[in-house]
């Protein structure tokens, strides 16, 4: 036996195991099921739940996801005192947890329920809760149910693990422990920036998206409306998943139809203005490196990321690009071009909806800077799930449908818009075009795989552009990000573009996905799904894109120009002191 | 590593403070622990401080010196006023009662007679604090200075031998020989484990780090316990001495002390402690000159029971909410801030000096078998003398609550003796001649726990017992894992039921099986022993359970909803007392006629009990 190869044993079965951070990877690698409620691979572990405990001979009950693997441990996890504790579990939760399953957002993908039916539980013999606490639900993006809370801490530890500041907490003792924001307060009073990590890692109905299903219903089947919709990068290759298709496959031309088949009037791909983005954010770049603007610049399509600064770090906003997201500056496009191009598309009758991977953009589109006399440039955000629930509504059969494309006069879109959806995507389409824009020769390879990575939260990777040595730095997470931040307040950041997004991996593991907190691999693979539609698309860079090229001949002149400035740029707000209520 | 062995001389420190001792004259020490304290010792302090003045005593000194000291543990007899010269001991002193025995006794040389402590058994006076059985039967290590120091002055510590456990270990150089040492002497945790401590010492010195630290566990919780605190108050440069000892076998220069908030006797005097032993060179940087340099910070917790287990005492001093961590990995491998982190509990620690000075051999010659030398209880409850006690571990309860503590109060009957706080177990009659030790503790289902010891008499009703305590528990749970949160709560949802007389059988069974689960299943030592109350009462006084349930009784006549008032109509004279005593108007009749209760309306106070000149109502 080779030192790195080590073997314990499994109800009997020998196994081998190598740098598994637990024994419940290794029992799981191994075919070997344990229930969890709190342990994500992600996150730390936290031996809360006391679902995944297994017998060791030597060392009784000891919890699978807090115990490192040794060689020789005698583990078994079916046994009658094992069973017991589960189920003790299962049943003191279920007496102290509101059970209106049927009506829940979570019924059918609740862990609670999945093990509740798994092991069995038929009856409930202690005292149900008596006392209901109100549900805060007075935020765009998250809706908070502290009756449905099995206090895993699952959703304390992401917030504080990824964004590094702990907007949820545990107060108060013993049975009276509740996961709150700070002082009892609502979602939208704290410094939430509605990145929905917390509920992407939830296992019950506590945490959900603010859904905006049925609004949509309403507009795309009333006959007055014109209703567009536009899909973000990563979306297509992570809605399958709830199709029963693997994660990483590039669905958009079934999305595609399925839009259409649910009423929607045009289908766009946010790709498009992924590509206007770099045009904007590109010559933006360009213009602060070569008149002395502030540097580092920060990308600004991640809306967590631009709120986290408005919160708490407003005197680094002068680093953020004014580009709005590519949400965000589509939807006035939209708006402003499709009643000249359409007669029949009036503004007034005009909705656009937006299918996002993100419970953020829920929040960015209520914007007051991003509406116009009084109307949001993007009337809804759907995220990846609730159109995936739509879909399944309306009674397609997903995986059966025919391809179809997005609609003229923006249906061109390039490889660099779709890889925005994983961390370093940004980064790397705005290199492909810029340096070619600066140095009027193509990069010599058009792959920066320096630049990806959904594992690797901090990556700096260097490049020469006229000689100038130009540092751009990938991050995700906000906690990573609070490190940059750092780095510039102390005068020792040495990168001159910053990519932030919030979520870990980036938009492909974002708040708004089908579930993907159980294994670290699922993120990777919509990446891969990313990277390869990059690949095989025809043309790779922002600035080759024809459609581009003709929204800025026949509407706004040049990138950076009046025009532009008026529909894709924005400003911001200081909300240190606490303002946080802009929604519209 | 400690470079150069220049050392001071401890012989001529410890000659020096012998010396300024000597100066205070004929000292009489007062006690200034908290019990003491409540009780005004602090005014008896400054009146025999104000008349020290001038009072020349009786004999060879020309002056008198009040020394406030920690507890004696004779805490219900305080304010306890001893004269060491004059072998005498006075209880139950008030400020009325200083100037009578400076004039009588200390100027006079007659003893006030009153102001003594009597004896029960023989109802004579006692003298000295060696004839009262309560102090004869105890063997005072980790206590032995409390009450005969100064606990603020440095000086009275360093007259009997303060430090030099220290300054030997610092001599000698060796740190593998103190943890052999403290592995031989058979010294285990104190805090309630009882984990070999050698062995703890043993694991953190080993254990690969830059930075370790050592953590004095004080933050004592169980209802009723005060043994950390007494030693805090009462010696607290005991307990830095073995922390310092401990830094340099373990290889740590940084150590805290976690107290609870509501010791602020004990912190004051930790903090003074720890200032004067810098200031003498005691602690601090290169200590004793030996380049060994052992910083000592205190870390207030705000009093959660659950922050006196070690993984939840590390997160509270690192900033973070009191939950306890999984274990693996132990703290002896990645504790405090993520280093190699030695916790031990006060009186672990306190037992360290008076091992490394006396030998392994001395200590393990004292107590039991696999448990060895003394251990410190607080005795509370129905026993005619409460308060803290130290004893060699194997000592019967039997002597502790017939010898020490005098026998039950009132003549009542022995009924049980909970032991080991919240976490422990009831112990009954059949246990009297058990010896208590870890292991025989454990097997009778009970623990050592910190060492609190209750007392309870035929009154005594073992399910309102039970329930108090997972009250108690329920509410220090953390709330981290499962078992413990919901289970608990459960549990003493179950408990209340029965205490009604609402519970059925079945019920019975659920909180057996919910107890079980909940001890099977916590994360952490409170949720683990939280069941013990429960299941030892339910092994040793099942009927009592049975009684509440099946016959809807209570057999101590505790339990209110239980409880039956009636009027024996044959006794009843109708004289209309009781009726008027009644607070909530249940007692109707005609004068000259037996009166009646209205059950409905009857709220069971007992006021009417107490208050019948012919002693006919009746409590069933």
């Amino acid at each position: 036996m080779s030192e790195d190869k080590k073997t314990l044993f499994i109800n009997g079965k020998e196994v081998e195991f190598t740098n598994e951070i637990n024994l419940l990877e290794v029992m799981r690698k191994n075919g070997f099921n344990v229930p969890t409620f709190c342990y994500r691979p992600d996150l730390k572990p936290f031996g809360a739940c006391r679902m995944c405990v297994v017998e060791i001979e030597g060392r009784g009950i000891q919890t699978s996801c807090t115990m490192p693997p040794e060689a020789g441990l005698k583990i078994q996890t079916n046994t009658e005192r094992v069973r017991r504790i589960r189920k003790t579990v299962l049943e003191l939760l279920l007496a102290n947890h509101d059970r209106e399953c049927t009506s829940c957002d979570k019924s059918g993908n609740c862990e609670l329920q999945k093990y509740a039916e798994e092991y069995g539980i038929r009856q409930i013999r202690y005292a149900k809760k008596k006392e209901y606490e109100p549900i805060d639900d007075a935020n765009p993006s998250i809706v908070r149910d502290p009756n449905k809370c099995i206090l895993c801490g699952a959703c304390v530890r992401a917030c504080e693990e990824f964004q590094g500041h702990a907007v949820l907490g545990f107060a108060n003792r013993g049975s009276k422990t509740v996961v709150q924001p700070m002082a009892g307060k609502n979602l939208c009073e704290v410094d939430c920036v509605y990145c929905g990590q917390c509920q992407a890692v939830c296992p019950t109905g506590a945490l959900t998206i603010q859904s905006s299903i049925e609004k949509v219903w309403k507009v795309v089947t009333n006959k007055e409306k014109k209703v567009v919709v536009q899909i973000a990068p990563a979306v297509r290759v992570a809605l399958g998943e709830m199709f029963n298709l693997k994660p990483g496959e590039n669905t958009i031309g079934l999305i595609n139809t399925a839009l259409r088949e649910i009423g929607f009037d045009m289908v766009f791909d946010t790709n498009f203005s992924a590509d206007l983005t770099i045009m904007e954010e590109g010559t933006e770049f360009i213009d602060r490196l070569q008149n002395n603007g502030v540097l580092p610049m920060f990308t600004s399509c991640c809306p967590a990321w631009v709120r986290y600064l408005e919160n708490l770090h407003p005197e680094m906003l002068k680093h953020l690009s004014t580009c709005k997201s590519p949400q965000s500056m589509f939807s006035p496009v939209l708006k402003e071009v499709l009643p000249v191009k359409f007669p029949e598309y009036k503004r007034e009758n005009l909705v656009v909806v937006s299918i996002m991977p993100c419970t953020a953009k829920k929040a960015e589109a209520t914007r007051f800077e991003f509406s116009k006399d009084g109307v949001l440039d993007t009337d809804f955000v759907l995220t990846t799930k609730e159109l995936g629930r739509m879909i399944k509504e309306a009674g397609i059969d997903f995986s059966k449908l025919e391809e179809s494309k997005p609609d003229s006069p923006f249906g061109e879109y390039t490889g660099a818009g779709t890889i925005f959806g994983a961390s370093g995507g940004v980064a790397e389409a705005a290199v492909r075009t810029a340096y070619e824009v600066v140095t009027g020769k193509p990069l010599s390879s058009i792959d920066i795989k320096e630049l990806r990575g959904v594992h690797n939260r901090c990556r700096d990777v260097e490049f020469d552009i006229n000689g100038s040595k130009i540092v751009v730095r990938v991050v995700s997470t906000l906690k990573e990000a609070e490190k940059s931040i750092q780095e510039i307040k102390l005068g020792i950041a040495k990168f001159h573009m910053l990519e932030v997004m919030a979520c870990p991996g980036g938009c492909v593991n974002g708040g708004g996905q089908p579930r993907s907190c159980d294994s670290s691999l699922i993120k990777e693979e919509r990446a891969k799904g990313l990277y390869e539609d990059d690949k095989n698309l025809p043309l790779r860079k922002s600035h080759e894109n024809p459609d581009i090229k003709k929204l800025y001949e026949e509407f706004l002149g040049k990138p950076g120009s009046h025009k532009a400035h008026e529909l894709l740029h924005t400003t911001y707000t200081d909300r240190l002191k606490g303002s946080y209520k802009d929604f519209s | 590593m400690i470079e150069n062995n220049v050392l001071v001389d401890i012989d001529a420190l410890k000659q020096k403070a012998i010396e300024t001792v000597k100066t205070e004259g004929l000292r009489v020490l007062i006690c200034a622990g908290t019990g003491c304290v409540a009780n005004g010792s602090l005014e008896i302090i400054k009146k025999f401080k104000e008349r020290g003045i001038d009072v020349e005593p009786l004999g060879e000194d020309d002056k008198m010196t009040a020394v406030p000291t920690g507890c004696h543990g004779f805490c219900e007899q305080g304010v306890l006023v001893v004269i060491p010269k004059l072998d005498v001991t006075y209880v139950k002193v008030k400020l009325d009662d200083v100037d009578e025995i400076i004039e009588s006794h200390i100027k006079g040389g007659k003893p006030v007679e009153r102001l003594l402590y009597i004896d029960p058994a023989t109802k004579n006076h006692v003298f000295k604090n060696e004839d009262i059985k309560f102090y004869a039967g105890q063997t005072r290590v980790s206590l032995a200075n409390c009450g005969e120091i100064n606990p603020e002055a440095i000086e009275d510590t360093l007259a009997v031998d303060g430090y030099r456990a220290l300054y030997n270990v610092l001599k000698e150089n060796d740190p593998d020989k103190v943890v052999d040492t403290i592995t031989k002497s058979g010294l285990r945790g104190r805090g309630g484990g009882g984990f070999p401590t050698g062995r703890k010492w043993m694991f953190t010195k080993m254990a690969q780090g830059d930075k370790k630290y050592v953590v004095c566990n004080g933050d004592e919780g169980d209802p009723g316990a005060f043994m950390d605190r007494s030693v805090m108050e009462g010696d607290p440069h005991k307990l830095l001495e073995g922390m310092a000892i401990a830094g340099f076998a373990i290889g740590a220069d940084e150590a805290y002390i976690y107290v609870r908030a509501e010791y602020p006797l004990a912190i004051k005097r930790l903090k003074t402690a720890i200032k004067d032993a810098e200031t003498a060179n005691l602690l601090g940087k290169n200590i004793m000159g030996s380049g060994f340099n052992f910083d000592i910070h205190i870390k207030e917790g705000a009093g959660a029971f659950v922050c006196g287990e070690e993984t939840a005492l590390i997160a509270s001093i690192e900033g973070e909410r009191g939950m306890p961590r999984p274990k693996p990995p132990f703290p002896a491998n990645k504790g405090l801030f993520g280093k190699p982190t030695l916790i031990n509990n006060v009186e672990t620690l306190a037992n360290v000096p008076v091992i490394i000075l006396k030998g392994a051999d001395w200590f393990s010659s004292l107590g039991a078998d696999t448990s060895k030398g003394t251990k410190t209880f607080a005795l509370t409850g129905e026993v005619n003398n409460t308060g803290l006690i130290e004893v060699p571990m194997g000592t019967t309860l039997r002597q502790i609550v017939f010898e020490l503590g005098g026998g039950i109060r009132n003549g009542k009957k022995f009924k049980a003796v909970q032991i080991g706080g919240p976490s422990g177990g009831c112990l009954t009659e059949e246990h009297l001649d058990l010896t208590l030790d870890y292991d025989s503790l454990i097997k009778a289902g009970a623990m050592v726990g910190s060492g609190g010891l209750v007392v309870m008499n035929e009154d005594t009703c073992i399910v309102e017992v039970a329930r108090f305590f997972m009250n108690f528990t329920q509410n220090e749970s953390c709330g981290k894992c499962v078992p413990c949160r919901e289970g608990t709560k459960n549990m003493l949802k179950i408990l209340e039921k029965i205490t009604r007389g609402e519970a059925t059988l079945e019920d019975l069974d659920l909180l057996e099986e919910l107890a079980v689960s909940v001890k099977d299943g916590s994360l952490c030592g409170l949720g683990k022993t939280a069941p013990n109350p429960v299941l030892s009462t339910l092994k040793y006084f099942r009927d009592e359970y049975i009684a509440h349930i099946v016959d809807k009784k209570c057999p101590a006549g505790v339990c209110t909803a239980l409880k039956v008032i009636e009027i024996d109509k044959e006794k009843c004279k109708g004289c209309s007392k009781c009726s008027r005593i009644c607070p909530v108007g249940a007692i109707s009749g005609e004068i000259k006629q037996p009166f009646s209760i209205d059950k409905e309306k009857c709220i069971k106070c007992g006021a009417c009990l107490k208050g019948c000149p012919f002693n006919a109502i009746i409590q069933k």
